[in-house]
């Protein structure tokens, strides 16, 4: 069933993918990290307590978590077509899988680091450390482990929704799933990919658990 | 005593007026009420009261991570509760602070968590080092300069807490129950060290705490806090020998290993003694100048800020005239003593 074409094709779509995965990610984290740690600071137990600018953004932020995948997938095609020019192919798919993700990336980052043990920050902040160098001396650094076991979930969550892109052209081992299995009745294909899907989603999880074990010196 | 000479009386902490009311409205509750306070320089001042008494929002607001609703906090002759951002955090430096739960970053070395406070106040990161390591060596753990939180114990951890205080240099020093999460040996160390750093650095410490073992050993002045408020204030030895309120006498007699177990009625007397009178047979002589029994309910010894006192309650007999005979006689040896309730 496997011809050399064959073979091609699934290494082109592993690289889409892998590419989708990766830049989105990345730029996922550049607008989540930053509203993580301002939902984290505003609240009302935070260190610079302002509800009403934590409201307007976990509001923000919780309307785009609920609004599913796909159907948000088509309703920002026109700004996908305003920001890369076209809706098909993996690097349309970015922009997407930015909007939907950054959010979920927003309340993961929160969650690890309204773990930061309470007592750590306000000893930080008995030594007259500003809320600048809360932030990215204290919460970060404490939270590392965390917000790497975020960051392995936010990306095989992000590598899931780049498969489901697919059914509208999006790329990568999904678009190939859906043509050959769904479309063509191809059920092996579609199982090879699913399988290689389930693999790299493996591989990723695996290394982020590995080194968040690695970064955290709790551990003795 | 050296350390004595270093107490004056001039204050580097005056707590004046402080009110704190948490919550507003229906649900407003004041949980320091009409606080006045002066700390020496020099000097180690116990603050001691009973689990939620409100000793960690007083210390707190010394340092303003707590706002105080009204009062001022006069640090070092300056007004502290009208500083604001950058001008608090410069403040702040010069008030060390450690905790029952250490706080150490757990993400970092024992010699990173000193150098934090450096490089927060901006020094060079070679300097900083150096300054941390020497402050390392004060505390005892030269050796652990690398070592993780997580691989310390708590009396190592604690130390690391104490270099990390210090690193800025502080004028004062606050501890919030440093010892209550310590055994009673690590806590002896401890109160050691903290004792040390006051004589050789001439820091004025603050402690906090809910045992009066914390405040007999190494306190120069005592504030007993009840109630939302200062309920006396004094040395620790006159407090010791005079306590003056109910809150007082409970947490001396709680300390004392004397207990309401022993049950006794009628009236009682207390009487405490210095190193002054251990030559003497007082109770063998009172007994003989007023032909009268006495019953000894209960007797110890405690050393206080390195004197050391004894102190007896004993059952005085029914006839009044034999107890004024008794009194007189503790009058003219000069003994402290008195006459009341000590039911913990
Ligand atoms: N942020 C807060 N909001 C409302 N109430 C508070 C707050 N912080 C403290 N309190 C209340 O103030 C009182 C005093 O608390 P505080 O922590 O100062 O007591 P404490 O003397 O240090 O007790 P402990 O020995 O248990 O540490 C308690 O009744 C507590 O519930
Ligand atoms: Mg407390």
């Amino acid at each position: 069933m496997f011809s050399s074409e064959m073979f091609l094709l699934v290494a082109q779509g592993f690289l889409e993918s892998l590419y989708m995965t990766v830049i989105s990610t990345t730029l996922a984290y550049v607008f989540g990290l930053p509203i993580g740690i301002i939902l984290v600071i505003t609240d009302k137990e935070g260190i610079k307590p302002s509800p009403v600018v934590n409201r307007i953004i976990g509001g923000i932020v919780n309307i785009l978590r609920s609004v599913p995948f796909i159907i948000l997938l088509v309703a920002v095609m026109p700004i996908t077509r305003a920001i890369v020019g076209t809706t098909i192919g993996s690097t349309a798919t970015i922009v997407p899988l930015v909007i939907a993700s950054a959010p979920f990336i927003a309340r993961l980052v929160e969650s690890s680091l309204k773990e930061v043990d309470k007592g750590v920050i306000e000893a930080s902040l008995s030594m007259g450390a500003t809320t600048f160098q809360i932030v990215y001396k204290v919460m970060i650094p404490e939270a590392k482990p965390s917000l790497i076991t975020g960051a392995a979930i936010a990306t095989t969550t992000i590598l899931s929704y780049s498969a489901m892109s697919g059914f509208v052209g999006g790329g990568g081992l999904g678009t190939i799933a859906i043509n050959y299995g769904y479309y063509r009745s191809k059920t092996d294909i579609m199982l090879v990919m699913v399988a290689i899907l389930v693999l790299i989603v493996q591989i990723f999880q695996e290394i982020g658990d590995f080194i968040s074990r690695k970064s955290d010196k709790r551990i003795k | 005593m050296a350390e004595k000479n270093m107490v004056t009386d001039n204050p580097i902490i005056q707590i004046i007026n402080l009110k704190k009311v948490f919550g507003n409205g229906d649900s407003a509750v004041t949980v320091l009420d009409n606080i006045n306070i002066s700390i020496n320089r020099g000097e180690i001042f116990g603050i001691i009261g009973l689990s939620g008494a409100g000793k960690s929002t007083l210390v707190r607001c010394i340092n303003l991570l707590e706002k105080p609703t009204t009062g001022n906090i006069i640090f070092d002759g300056r007004d502290i509760t009208l500083l604001s951002g950058r001008e608090l955090q410069h403040v702040r430096r010069s008030i060390g602070m450690i905790f029952q739960s250490f706080n150490l970053l757990m993400q970092r070395t024992a010699l990173g968590n000193v150098c934090f406070p450096l490089e927060l106040a901006g020094v060079p990161r070679k300097e900083a080092r150096i300054r941390a390591k020497q402050l390392l060596e004060t505390v005892g753990l030269a050796d652990k300069e690398n070592s993780y939180p997580s691989q310390l114990s708590g009396g190592q951890k604690q130390r690391v807490a104490i270099a990390r205080a210090l690193a800025t240099n502080p004028k004062v020093l606050l501890c919030d129950e440093a010892t209550s999460a310590l055994d009673p040996n690590t806590t002896q160390s401890i109160l050691e060290l903290l004792k040390e750093l006051n004589n050789k650095l001439g820091l004025t410490v603050v402690i906090i705490t809910h045992e009066m073992k914390v405040i007999e050993q190494i306190c120069n002045r005592v504030a007993i806090i009840a109630n939302s408020r200062i309920e006396e204030i004094g040395t620790v030895d006159e407090v010791f020998r005079h306590p003056k309120t109910q809150a007082a006498r409970k947490l001396i007699f709680s300390a004392s290993g004397y207990s309401e177990e022993i049950k006794v009625t009628g009236r009682l007397l207390r009487i405490v003694f210095d190193g002054k009178s251990a030559d003497e047979p007082i109770i063998a002589n009172m007994i003989l100048k007023s032909k009268a029994p006495v019953n000894i309910v209960f007797a110890n010894t405690k050393n206080i800020d390195g004197k050391v006192f004894g102190q007896m309650i004993l059952k005085l007999p029914e006839d009044p005239e034999t107890v004024r005979m008794m009194l007189s006689y503790l009058d003219s040896v000069n003994l402290t003593y008195e006459e009341g309730k000590f039911h913990v």
